[in-house]
């Protein structure tokens, strides 16, 4: 069994106020690293066998349909081991 | 004149949105999301609500129920559509409207009586409406920040389809003060504060708000 990982993103163009309100927050707990964070959402796809190319095209045509919306966010589609 | 108001799981607004359309003269049908069936509707109302819990995105999941590809396929033909807060995030995931709605800048909720300015009263559902005319209509929304990007931004101004625009401080960080917009052909309307909510003073804090469902009558018997 493979994990195919989909993630989302905003597009950089695109404000995150989540991002912004998390950016805001850390430093109030003293942690002092962050430039800016930005907020997606991650995809965990279970498929049995190794995933083939026809089914990787497969999970990015429904990124594309459903898990991301083109107009604001993009996204990537990865297998995980 | 028959106006169909679609209810998804989660939709809140569909008793008010039937109950303005009475009120403005034509018969509320409701439609239920799981039918692929209009039942004869003139025009169709995607009224507002936490459509699938907003779940993934708001509208996206509700933007393919049964009952959206009849929708989608009759605006395309020209039938009246308006899609309020919630039913407009369905419209752009529809891409039956361009753009997107996304968080509210500053993040809150918000719940208020909102100041519009009507910029465009050429459309199916604006006609009741002079251009420059300012309402007062509820808002109530976590995600109507409408957001697109530039060249989408310089079609819909110079195209007029701009429909209404928010009146004092930017409430949400919507782009250009974007309140609601319109297809090119100007049947399809997505508006994100609510008229419904305001059609007469017993329940609302103006009337100003019934002047969409009005609108949609005469274009009707046109």
């Amino acid at each position: 069994m493979a994990k195919i990982v989909v993630d989302v993103m905003l597009k950089p163009e695109i404000l995150d106020p989540q991002g912004v309100a998390v950016s805001a927050a850390l430093p109030r707990l003293g942690f002092t690293f962050a430039k800016s964070v930005r907020q997606g959402k991650r995809f965990e796809i279970e498929v049995d066998g190794e995933p083939t190319p026809a089914q990787l095209a497969e999970v990015a045509k429904a990124a594309e349909t459903l898990l991301a919306n083109p107009v604001i966010e993009t996204f990537t589609v990865r297998v995980e081991k | 004149m028959k106006i169909g108001v679609v209810t998804f799981p989660g939709t809140l607004d569909d008793r008010d949105a039937a109950r303005a359309a009475t009120h403005a003269g034509t018969m509320a049908i409701s439609l239920w999301h799981n039918d692929a069936d209009l039942k004869g509707v003139d025009a169709v109302i995607l009224p507002g609500g936490f459509s699938y819990g907003d779940y993934l995105r708001c509208g996206a999941i509700s933007r393919f129920a049964p009952v959206m590809e009849k929708i989608i396929d009759a605006a395309n033909g020209g039938m009246p559509l308006l899609g309020i807060c919630n039913g407009f995030q369905v419209l752009c995931e529809a891409h039956l409207l361009p753009g997107a709605l996304t968080r509210n800048h500053e993040l809150h909720f918000l719940c208020r009586d909102q100041k519009l300015e009507i910029t465009n009263n050429q459309t199916a559902w604006t006609s009741s409406y002079s251009v420059g005319q300012e309402i007062v209509i509820p808002l109530k929304n976590g995600e109507g920040s409408f957001q697109c990007d530039d060249a989408i931004l310089a079609a819909l101004e110079g195209e007029g389809r701009i429909i209404a625009r928010y009146v004092g401080k930017n409430p949400n960080g919507s782009r250009n003060k974007i309140a609601g917009i319109t297809n090119a052909r100007g049947n399809v309307v997505g508006l994100m504060p609510h008229p419904e909510h305001a059609i007469d003073t017993l329940t609302g804090p103006t009337a100003d708000g019934l002047g969409f469902f009005t609108s949609v009558l005469k274009a009707l018997v046109k």
